[in-house]
């Protein structure tokens, strides 16, 4: 177990380094090839009508004048041991994790993460929670009851769920529920608040994934339900509770694991749709300004985080697979 | 004309507001003072009450409230609230908001008789939110920085290439201020600006946020921007990149050093990056103030606002100050004849160019002119008239054959392609010039690198033909040279980031700007500006179509509404809430 713990997340640093050398990749070669310059790749981060010797300063002062090789063994050497900048009267000691400072906004790339990461975490665990509990129950329900109205009605809806994009559903239960908009609130300053103003959010989330969620288990629980383990329990006398709870259910809930790890993966590296819609300053919205404002520190910055969450997630999902599901055994 | 009108206009607007105030009799006044465009005509809900929080938000993230370091329209005028520079715009609606008067210093600049000298005296007890006095070395320290382009690249460079400083390099290299010989400051109440040249306009330019005094012992460089430390009603209390900007009233502010500005509302909080729909939605329910960026509401919420009477009456639809064009270049055959410049320009159907930008309402006004109308100098004039300024086939194919070009040409037209009105457009003048058989290519490229690597980079138009390049502008400072210079000055061709697009270099124009720059009678100036205009015009390669417009909506609770000329937006530095 030990071993494969260790074998996982070596795999997971290996992985990480690749993404960043990918991302220093488009964002460095990618335009050369497109003909661009290291000038022009420059006088982005000053403003219009820069000077040659402006222009110079920045290439300087960002590092762009070095050879990409170099610039990113900083941006490793940053991670690891932390780095020195000079962004006015004293030198700035950015402590490890630096993933730098923001071209645009001159500020620490890592600071302004963990601050958004509250944001995208409370949006994660309460829509999760929801949709959780309702899908699986949902799609438990409907395959027991397969063919009734039930049945029928909650696989509309879900379809419905799963078609409607969050923009629409969430711009919409805005106008409905909420014309006055959602402010978020941290939880440490009122718990109440803070569930309050992110109820719409994390519904209109769940829905979506609910949705899933409720077609995938009930897919899951009729296919179950056929298998030969469930006739011998039934054959023994075990009650149709137990029957369903214990053998079925458990068995369905593997693959829907296996999900849910990677979806909460996902959402953590920013809930892009959700934050943009309703406003929420997580690491989605932070991803998609980083992006536009083409700012290398804090697109390396979202995209390793995010990275960072998916591999988390997958090495947890692997790890419970051997919990939940008796058949599978970690050699 | 055009400017007499809106004076006309003004002066029955303030009047109406004299009148309904003097019915009102309270501190506030709410009767009859509203109505759609009303706060374009006068100050609309007067009051003196005070308390509440003024709730903001922006669409986008600031590019920084450092006032040493920002460049939107917005972030200047919304400035004003926190920091206090050498002069500002009066608060007042139409032309009344161009007008400049001194903010920090106790008149407008002396300007010596060679013109190279420009002398303010501050206000005495001014004081920065700790309670110290504000001295001229702050003012001139505040200048000093922005000669640091790299830690402070955002904002513009007019004092670095103005100023008679050497190849000074800012405070972060030489900490010695004595080592800034551009600006001279032989006691705590004077400051002496030496310039390189004369420079008329000089008063607007100090206007900006870059002369907001800067205490050197409290400059942390690129991290001012977590705490400047305020002049203004109200002191920084957070603000998170990209998240949220908060304000509190400043207790060391005395009004009676400064009669341009109230401090009304207890807060001021704005929150960033917040999804434009979901501020349109909560400025009409009420529970936001007003949008930070001034530019107008969203397409959903523009039909909602005008098919309803009571939403309406708390809009108002202004120039934002920006011109919406197309320019064929001089140097890019055809183009290099100045006939087959002029059948484009008869070619053109401006009014289907209107209804890309989305309309008169959203869109804006047709523009036959580079100024607009909210911009000392302009005047109305139209070269090249066609009817219902939809164009002239007859007219351009007539400029056709006097080109040597009877059966048309083929050109191409660049316009950036994240950008969906210019998008329709470069489509509506592909189709009207096609009428004229002039047959344009659409070269769609991207936004972000328009002006350094595409437009704005002579080698690239020359190198792939580019006839035609879509185009926007608004001036820093709002007269003819904030506005004119860098479009159509001969000497403002740069390599990269040129804005003079068309490479129009002509002696008698780039004359007409030295002039106005010597010139110390704003009237003459502003008769220069004209002039610019006309001769810019006559050479026929500038296609000016849209006065740029914004629909802006106002929470009626919001008091002392009017529109800034100025910024083309709300004036935020006397805004309370009732």
């Amino acid at each position: 177990m030990t071993r494969y713990i260790l074998t996982r997340v070596l795999g997971a640093v290996l992985m990480l380094v690749v993404t960043s050398i990918v991302v220093f990749g488009i964002f460095f070669i990618v335009p050369r090839l497109a003909g661009q310059t290291t000038d022009q790749l420059a006088a982005q981060y000053v403003a219009k009508d820069p000077s040659p010797e402006e222009i110079a300063a920045i290439k300087q002062k960002l590092g762009l004048d070095q050879p990409v090789v170099i610039q990113y063994g900083r941006f490793v050497k940053g991670i690891v041991v932390g780095r020195e900048f000079q962004f006015g009267p004293d030198t700035e000691y950015c402590p490890p994790p630096c993933f730098g400072y923001s071209f645009k906004t001159q500020r620490p790339v890592w600071p302004d993460l963990v601050d958004r990461l509250s944001v995208t975490f409370s949006l994660a665990i309460g829509a999760s929670i929801i949709w959780l509990v309702a899908g699986v129950s949902i799609g438990v329900l409907s395959a027991l009851r397969r063919g009734t109205f039930f049945d029928r009605f909650a696989m509309i809806i879900a379809l419905a769920g799963v078609s409607l994009p969050i923009f629409f559903t969430g711009l919409l239960s805005l106008a409905l529920f909420k014309p006055t908009g959602v402010n978020y609130v941290p939880f440490t300053d009122s718990p109440f608040e803070w569930a309050y103003n992110l109820l719409l959010p994390w519904i209109t989330l769940a829905f979506l994934y609910a949705a899933l969620y409720a077609r995938l288990t009930r897919a899951g629980m009729l296919e179950t339900m056929s298998q030969d383990f469930i006739r011998t329990a039934r054959a023994k006398g075990l009650p149709e509770r137990t029957v369903t709870t214990k053998h079925a259910l458990r068995a369905t809930l593997t693959p829907i694991l296996t999900l849910f790890g990677l979806d909460i993966g996902l959402l953590l590296g920013g809930a892009v749709l959700t934050e943009s819609t309703f406003s929420l300053p997580g690491i989605g919205r932070y991803a998609i300004d980083a992006i536009g404002n083409n700012d290398l520190p804090q697109v390396l910055g979202v995209t390793m985080l995010a990275a960072f969450f998916i591999v988390v997630a997958n090495l947890i999902v692997d790890i419970l697979y051997a919990v939940a599901d008796p058949r599978v055994r970690l050699s | 004309m055009n400017r007499r009108k809106l004076t006309s206009i003004t002066a029955a607007g303030l009047a109406l507001g004299l009148l309904a105030s003097c019915g009102g009799g309270g501190g506030t006044d709410n009767n009859g003072a509203t109505g759609f465009n009303a706060a374009a005509e006068r100050v609309v809900n007067q009051s003196t009450k005070t308390g509440g929080t003024l709730q903001g938000a922006l669409s986008s993230d600031w590019d920084s409230i450092d006032p040493g370091n920002t460049y939107y329209a917005f972030s200047w005028n919304f400035a004003r609230t926190y920091g206090r520079a050498l002069t500002t715009f009066k608060t007042g609606a139409g032309d009344a908001g161009l007008e400049l008067t001194p903010d920090l210093a106790q008149g407008l600049g002396e300007v010596s008789a060679d013109g190279k000298t420009v002398t303010y005296k501050l206000r005495p007890n001014i004081k920065f939110e700790d309670g110290t006095p504000v001295t001229s070395k702050d003012v001139k320290y505040a200048v000093a920085r922005t000669y640091a382009r790299d830690v402070l690249p955002n904002g513009p460079t007019y004092f670095v290439d103005l100023l008679d400083a050497g190849d000074y390099a800012g405070p972060y290299k030489n900490k010695d201020l004595n080592a800034f010989t551009g600006i001279q400051t032989p006691d705590d109440q004077t400051i002496v600006f030496k310039l390189k040249q004369p420079f008329g306009d000089f008063d607007y330019l100090v206007s900006s946020p870059q002369t907001v005094p800067v205490p050197q012992a409290k400059d942390t460089g690129a991290k001012y921007l977590e705490h400047p430390i305020s002049t203004g009603p109200y002191k920084v209390d957070s603000y998170v990149p990209g998240k949220e900007f908060i304000l509190s009233k400043n207790t060391n502010w005395d009004a009676s050093t400064d009669p341009n500005r109230k401090q009304l509302a207890d807060k001021i909080d704005i929150k960033l990056n917040t999804n434009a729909e979901d501020i349109d939605n909560r400025l009409l329910a009420g529970s936001l103030d007003f949008d930070v960026a001034g530019s107008g509401v969203q397409a959903s919420a523009q039909s909602k606002i005008l098919s309803n009477a009571s939403l309406k009456e708390n809009a108002d639809n202004v120039f934002s100050g920006r011109l919406w064009y197309f320019v064929m270049d001089e140097k890019v055959a055809p183009f290099d004849n100045i006939d087959c410049r002029k059948a484009v320009q008869y070619a053109t159907d401006k009014v289907s160019l209107q209804t890309a930008y989305g309309g008169p309402v959203a869109g804006g006004d047709i523009a036959n002119t580079m100024l607009p109308p909210n911009i000392v100098g302009h005047q109305d004039f139209n070269l090249y008239p066609t009817p219902d300024n939809k164009g002239d086939v007859n007219k351009a194919k007539e400029a056709l054959a006097a080109c040597g070009q009877p059966n048309g040409f083929n050109t191409k037209i660049l316009l950036r392609s994240d950008r969906p009105h210019e998008v329709s457009a470069g489509e509506a003048l592909q189709q009207a010039l096609a009428k004229a058989n002039i047959k344009a290519e659409i070269v769609s490229v991207p936004a972000g690198q328009y002006y350094t690597r595409f437009a704005g980079a002579p080698n690239y138009m020359h190198q792939n033909n580019i006839g035609i390049a879509f185009t926007g502008w608004q001036a820093d400072w709002p007269t003819g040279f904030g506005f004119l210079q860098q479009l159509v000055d001969g000497r403002t061709i740069k390599p990269q980031g040129n804005t003079n697009i068309e490479e129009m270099n002509l002696p008698n124009v780039n004359a007409l700007f030295d002039q106005a720059a010597a010139s110390k009678d704003p009237a003459q100036r502003e008769q220069i500006y004209g002039q610019i205009d006309k001769a810019a015009m006559e050479q026929a390669s500038v296609v000016p179509f849209l006065y740029g417009k914004g629909l802006l909506y106002r929470n009626p609770q919001m008091t002392n509404v009017v529109i800034s000329f100025a910024y083309g937006m709300y004036d935020y530095s006397i805004l309370g809430i009732s």
